[in-house]
């Protein structure tokens, strides 16, 4: 196990160094920030001066090992335009956007799991086949399209929730969150469902495929044959078989939701990353943008081994660096 | 062991007049259609028949695991004279796996895979009694010892895909053993299995049933594994019942042209260097069966009256033949020289 983790770093290291060369070089190209950044009626003298203080004036190699040599010690440069240390920049924004990525994962979850085990169980009948046609609609209306059409029905329409921002937070055993206040729910509700809509979908769609297929399993007869009960069948024998595909998905696209949030975090005024990382592409605020997407990459690491030990966990034929079976 | 029934008795299980029928799309299924047995307390019956012959079916119709679009259209099934075709779903499960239970075909699908054995034994038992954990723990740890597994301790701990196939059966049949039902249904149990497992695993399921006095019906293919096993044969074809009797009497003097296709279709039956003996043809489809006796189109000896359905007839005390025109017992006692 320990030897497994430890591997999985490595190639991981690996990843992110490749990444940095590529987001370093793209936005070489991308174009110059320091036309964006400095006020028009400056002189040339002080351009010059504002190229040197960000170190442009460097060839392109230079600039690369000076940002790798800061980053290991855990510096990954300076925003161009807040002026503050890009990594802070990033973490201070991101608790509102974990906080929705984890809202909108335990809808995908509690909404997606048990409609699509609803669906896969009773696959002929009426709600089952109502399940599965707005699941279609789930995957293909656009996210922006929903979240300014909830907006308008709820926040405009009925005037039940807050369209924008976020609520009060709370701590509660060390964590500051939104979760924890009622108003920070209400805040919190329309664009995390905003963002779990896909999410739900594709589980829904992950289980009930996975329980058809379960379901006629000789183990699910022999569960039967041994009198057990149904709902110890569907939420013990069944459930675990089929959780391996869902955990994947879910793992994968909650890393989704953390990076690449964007759209409803504009929508809905969410003071979270995705924001941030669209305001810095604007200002082409290079430091931030390739923090935050070294920080993306590690986070994709970190979700993908978890998913490999809830493997192990779920599936007990599944056992993690070891050879023998 | 019980002989066959004088109605002193009262079977363990009654099937009579069964019908299950599936209702696809393509047309109705008659996959069992009118079959009748009964098994006595402590009593291995043999229920052999071909593929596609409604052994299964009937199998699992008495334990009312017939999913849509099967369902059991005629018929009665009485459990100790409590009828099971009409029983609430709840009355049902409480007899599965406590006084009914089942050994499935293929040990690698029958456990989970994702449980580990303790957990799979120890529900069986927890869902029909009120035992602590502790308690059935141990009653699964000594049935595990039962079947002859060795240290059942550390198999308990397993994970299904830790044990070979023969030590998966044995915890499925350790499993339908545990909470020491009146009736098994072994749904061709050793099919699966290489050879010498499969005696040790014949020879230990009929060692549990003497011990236990649980009847038993073992469904198969085979005829050599029942002969060496069962008390009573009966012999099913296309969803029915052709012939029953003592397992001796069927095997060594069979009435039924069928049974007698089936004796002589087994390998040992031949002389060295004749060919094998087969039934022409195949099993017919269940959706479109011949008028009549559904056999009549690959028996040797089908007559004129066979248009007809026959119906069952007894021909012996417990011995009964669904025939016009049986084998003679002069000629089945030679079965070599027929065709």
């Amino acid at each position: 196990m320990t030897a497994y983790i430890i591997r999985r770093l490595m190639q991981s290291a690996a990843v992110v160094l490749a990444m940095s060369i590529i987001v370093f070089l793209g936005l070489h190209v991308v174009g110059d920030p320091i036309y964006l950044l400095i006020d028009p009626q400056a002189d040339q003298a002080e351009i010059e001066r504002t190229i040197r203080r960000l170190g442009l004036d460097q060839p392109i190699y230079i600039q690369y090992f000076n940002f790798i040599g800061n980053a290991l010690t855990g510096n990954l440069g300076t925003s161009f335009v807040h002026g503050t240390s890009a990594l802070k920049l990033i973490v201070d924004r991101m608790p509102a956007t974990l906080e929705i990525a984890i809202a909108a994962t335990l809808m995908s979850i509690f909404i997606g799991i048990p409609l699509g085990l609803y669906a896969g169980l009773k696959p002929d009948g009426f709600i089952s086949k109502s399940i599965m046609a707005t699941s279609i609609l789930g995957f293909s209306l656009p996210t922006f399209w929903v979240g300014i059409m909830m907006i308008m029905v709820f926040a405009v329409m009925l005037g039940w929730l807050p369209s924008t921002g976020r609520g009060p937070t709370a701590t509660f055993l060390g964590i500051t969150s939104s979760l924890f206040t009622i108003d920070g729910l209400r805040h919190i509700a329309m664009p995390a469902l905003n963002l779990a809509l896909l999410k739900i979908s594709l589980v829904i769609r992950l289980t009930r495929a996975g329980t058809r297929e379960a379901i006629h399993q000789d183990y699910i007869k022999f569960a039967r044959a041994k009198g057990i009960s149904t709902s110890r069948i569907v939420g013990v024998h069944l459930l675990k078989n089929i959780m391996i595909p869902v955990v994947t998905v879910l793992g994968l696209e909650f890393g989704n939701l953390v990076a690449f949030s964007v759209v409803t975090e504009t929508i809905f005024a969410w003071p979270g990353m995705g924001k941030l990382l669209i305001d810095s592409i604007q200002s082409l605020d290079r430091p931030v943008i390739v923090a935050y997407l070294i920080i993306i990459v590690l986070l994709f690491v970190i979700i993908n081994l978890v998913v490999d030990i809830l493997y192990s966990i779920l599936d007990p034929r599944v056992r993690i660096g070891e050879k023998s079976a | 062991m019980t002989g066959p029934d004088q109605g002193a008795t009262e079977p363990t299980l009654a099937v009579d007049g069964l019908k299950t029928h599936f209702f696809t799309k393509a047309g109705v299924v008659k996959a069992v259609d009118g079959v009748s047995l009964h098994v006595n307390p402590g009593e291995i019956l043999g229920l052999v028949g071909e593929s596609g012959s409604g052994k299964s079916i009937t199998g699992f119709s008495i334990l009312g695991l017939i999913d849509p679009p099967g369902r059991i259209v005629e018929g009665s099934i009485r459990y100790k004279g409590r009828e099971l075709t009409t029983a609430s779903y709840e009355e049902l499960r409480s007899l599965r796996g406590d006084r009914i239970a089942m050994i499935f075909q293929d040990p690698m699908m029958t456990l989970n895979p994702v449980l580990r054995v303790d957990t799979q034994m120890i529900e069986t038992v927890r869902v029909h009694h009120r035992v602590s954990k502790a308690e059935a723990r141990e009653r699964a740890r000594a049935a595990l010892a039962e079947v002859g597994i060795p240290s059942p301790e550390s198999r308990l701990k397993n994970y299904p895909h830790e044990l070979s196939g023969g030590m998966r059966q044995r915890v499925a049949i350790a499993i339908a053993f545990i909470n020491k039902p009146d009736l098994i249904i072994a749904d061709e149990p050793t099919t699966a299995l290489d050879v010498t497992i499969q005696a040790q695993i014949l020879a230990e399921a009929q060692a549990l049933c003497a011990r236990t006095g649980t009847a038993m019906i073992w469904i198969t293919h085979d005829l050599a594994v029942v002969s060496s096993l069962a008390d009573r044969i009966a012999v099913m074809y296309a969803g029915r019942v052709v012939e029953t009797g003592r397992t001796a009497d069927v095997v060594n003097a069979p009435r039924h042209p069928y049974t007698r296709g089936l004796i002589n279709s087994v390998p040992s039956h031949n002389a060295r260097g004749s060919r094998l003996a087969q039934i022409p043809g195949m099993t017919p489809s269940l959706m479109n069966l011949p008028k009549g006796c559904a056999f009549r189109t690959r028996c040797s000896q089908a007559i004129d009256a066979c248009l007809e359905a026959p119906p069952i007839r007894e021909i012996g005390p417990g011995r009964e033949v669904r025939c016009f025109n049986p084998v003679a017992v002069a000629q089945s006692a030679t079965v070599e020289a027929t065709p």
